[in-house]
Formats: structure tokens, sequence, C-alpha cells
């Protein structure tokens, strides 16, 4: 299982290093994202810097919905998706793979994007132990919860509009917690980040594991 | 509940057993509002505590149509239990969970507005409810996406466990998010505390007819997609035997 999953996370991600969809478009969109949000707020700096992490977040949510469709749109041309499936690969294995690389290209958008609130918003990110904590958990949770939908949603003529509304809801409390987490990092609330940094380690958990258990049917048909 | 079709012939009508549930959810409903409406006005909420009689009981059968549609799609996902009723009744239990949910958010925003002064105020209860119906009209819409039958309940059968499992960490994260932020909760601003006799009756009232009606309403839904299923089926044995008398006429080869 293992071993299949390093071969498909190499895979996705040698396209995505070859293809540099990832670098020349998910990236420079949320950036987009990061600049739209200083003109619909106050360009006062202090509203920014206040609101950075919960900004962060969001930018970091919607980039994910773009990785995870085009970790699945690979998949659709020259029926690729069959071949995977008739590859004898193990589908936990699949699932870890492509989860695998989804998130290591969202962490990589987390680093842009760290640099980006740092610059363009002033945030002071202190802290870094409860951040970095943060990032892991919430990446990882992110990449599960998004493969698993991206499945679900796969080789549906609908898919681009469906995965929005389906994945959205299912990540909002990674949404919420890793906001707060920030928050308490960064020495903008008091709250004990710690918490709200094991809330999303559960959130990982449950859907790594569903995803382990779950792709196996997901990939018999369609 | 819809039963298992014969092959061709007239549609059975809904059992004798659906008719009765439906007869004792009109009674059950129609003594709700009755009751309810006569129920004396309270001093802080007025008449909107009212709204007690049918609330508290649409938000627990929006909550039991989601469990049920979780545990039968976990029963159509087990091999050994696997049946089509089982996703017959998913689909059923997840829509007229909708409603319920829907009606939910309604009457509350109803009664928030003259008592707390708002619509909507971002209470752990009010958010992880709408992130319920959110989550549910999601899966809603991935049933109406059209594929294979077969492919469609394995998916959404999928969607609603990882759905459902996502339910009690939305639950936590709102809670601590506003119990965190701000000392209220919402068993300060609930009507149950001191509550008068009469209302505690008409909300248990207001349980089972509600619990009535969800069954009614999810028993015929889900005969409506038993029925759909074998127009579906009659429609491509018809065409089948077009082709073949077709072939007939050409002369069969071979």
């Amino acid at each position: 299982m293992w071993r299949d999953a390093l071969l498909v996370a190499g895979k996705d991600l040698r396209i995505e290093a070859r293809s540099r969809v990832a670098t020349n478009q998910v990236a420079p969109f949320a950036l987009v994202v990061l600049v739209l949000f200083g003109f619909a707020l106050d360009p006062d700096r202090g509203v920014l810097a206040r609101a950075s992490a919960g900004l962060f977040w969001v930018a970091v949510l919607l980039s994910s919905l773009l990785a995870v469709q085009r970790s699945f749109a690979v998949e659709s041309g020259d029926a690729t998706g069959d071949g995977l499936r008739l590859s004898g690969l193990d589908p936990a294995g699949i699932f870890l793979g492509k989860a695998a690389a989804v998130a290591a290209q969202l962490a990589a958008l987390q680093v842009v994007l760290a640099a980006g609130v740092v610059v363009l918003y002033d945030a002071d990110l202190g802290g870094p132990a409860l951040l970095l904590a943060t990032c892991a958990a919430a990446t990882v949770g992110l990449a599960a919860a998004g493969v698993v939908y991206g499945a679900l949603a796969a080789g549906l003529r609908v898919r681009e509009t469906l995965l929005p509304l389906l994945l959205l809801p299912v990540v909002a409390p990674v949404l919420l917690s890793a906001t707060r987490a920030w928050e308490a990092g960064m020495g903008l609330s008091v709250d004990d980040g710690w918490r709200w940094a094991q809330l999303l380690a559960v959130f990982a958990v449950v859907y790594v594991t569903l995803g382990v258990v779950a792709f196996g049917a997901l990939l018999e048909e369609s | 509940m819809s039963r298992p079709s014969s092959t061709g012939g007239r549609p059975e009508p809904a059992g004798g057993g659906t008719a009765l549930v439906g007869a004792a959810a009109v009674v059950a409903l129609a003594t709700t509002v009755v009751l309810g409406l006569r129920l004396p006005p309270t001093v802080e909420q007025g008449p909107y505590a009212r709204l007690i009689a049918v609330h508290p009981p649409l938000a627990w059968a929006a909550y039991l149509a989601f469990g049920v549609c979780a545990l039968v799609s976990a029963l159509w996902l087990w091999r050994r239990t696997r049946a089509p009723r089982w996703d017959r009744l998913a689909v059923a239990s997840a829509e007229v969970g909708v409603v319920f949910c829907a009606l939910t958010l309604v009457t509350g925003s109803i009664w928030g507005r003259p008592t707390w002064g708002v619509w909507w105020t971002w209470d752990a209860r009010l958010t992880s409810t709408a992130l319920l119906l959110a989550l549910f009209a999601g899966y809603l819409a991935l049933r109406r996406v059209s594929v294979d039958p077969e492919a469609r309940a394995r998916r959404s059968a999928v969607a609603a466990l990882v759905a459902v499992a996502d339910v009690p960490i939305v639950h936590f994260s709102v809670d601590w998010w506003r119990t965190l932020h701000q000392g209220r909760s919402l068993a300060q601003l609930a009507p149950q505390r001191d509550l008068d006799g009469s209302y505690t009756s008409v909300m248990l009232l207001g349980f089972v007819a509600m619990t009535l009606v969800y069954g009614w309403l999810v028993a015929h839904r889900a005969r409506v997609e038993a029925l759909e299923a074998r127009l579906e089926a009659a429609g491509l044995d018809l065409a089948l035997a077009e082709r073949r008398a077709e072939a007939d006429v050409v002369e069969p080869v071979a």
C-alpha cells in the first residue's frame, strides 16, 4: 500500500512539475485572492492584519478546490482513470498517493501565502510551532477530504460546480479551527490554540481513515 | 413502505400501514396546531413562545431523517445487506430531512427576530444546523446528477457517511468557537427553562406528530422512487423489444 502510494504521489507530482499548472495558475490565483481581500477590506492595514489568519485560510480553501479538481482532471483524459484502475494498485494506496500529492502542493502554496500575508497584510507570524502544527494537520485533513470528494464528483458532467458545494461545507470546521489556532499562534486571541490544532488532527485522522476504507468502492465503478 | 414490485402490471397502492401512519400524522399534527395556538402567551416572549410546539419537533425530525439516511447508506454499502430499498430509503429520508432542517431554521428565525432582535445569530447550534443543511443539500445535488443507478447509489452512500462523519466535528468546532468568544450559550436562551406544563405536553405531542409526518412522507417518497425505477426498467424492456422486432423484420443473422 505504501509503495503504491509513493508511486501515485510521485506520478501526480511529476505531472504537476512538468505541466506547471500549480505554479503558473493555482499559486497566482491564491495571491490574487489575497489582493482582492485587500480591496474588499479597509486598506488601512489594521483590519487586514487582524483578519489575516482567516483570510489566509480562506485563500488556502479556495486554492485547495483547484488543486483537487486538477488532481482528478489529470485522470479524466485519455482514459488514464481506467488505466489507474486496471493497474492493480491498492485503492487505499491510490487514495494516499493522491492525497499526499495534493497535500504537498497545498503545503507549498501555504508557504507562498504566508509570505503574502506578511508582505501584503503586515501580519506578524509569531509562535511558529503552533502555526506549523496547524498547517500540517489542516493540510492533511483538507487533502484527504478533498480527494474523497474529488473521487465522488469525478467523471460527472457537472463536477466543476458540484465539487465546491460538496467540499466547502465539509471543510468548514477546518477553516474555523485553523483560523482560531492561527489567531492564537499570532497572538491575536487568548484562545488555547493547541486545542484547535487537536481538533484539526481529529478531522485529518477521520478523513484519512474514511478515504482508505471507502476509496475502493469509489474506484470500482464510473 | 414501498413493496418489491413484480414485473409489469399496475403499481400497487401504498399499503394499509402507510395509510394508517398518514391518518395518525394528520390527526396528531392538527391537534398540535390547535393546542399550540391555544397556549397562553408568556411574559417574555409573548405569542412567539408557541413556536415551541413546532420548532424543536422539526429539528428532531431533521436529525432523525439524517440519522436514518446514514444508517441505510451503511446498510447499502455493506455487501451482506445490500438491497435497492436501502438506497431508495436513503434518498427519501435525506429529502424529507432537508425540508425539515430548512423549516427548523425558518421557524427558529421567526422566533429569533422578536426574541433576540435578529433573524440570524452566530450561535453554535444555529451555525451547525445551517452547515448540516448545506451538507445534505450537497448530497441531494450529487444524487440528482444522472449516472447509472448502481453507481449513483454507491457514490451517494459514501457521500452520506462522509457527511455524517463531519457532524460531530462541526458540532465541536462551532461550540468551542462561540463559547470561547462570548459567554452566552443556548441553554440560557432556550425556552425550556421554567417551562409550563402545558408547553411541555404540547411540545411532546409535536414530537410525536413530526415523527409520524416524517414516517409518512418517507414511505411515500421511497415508493415514488421505486415506481420511477420500475418505469425506467419497463421503458428499457420496451425499447429492447422494439429493437428486437426491427431485427426480426430485417431477418436475423446467425
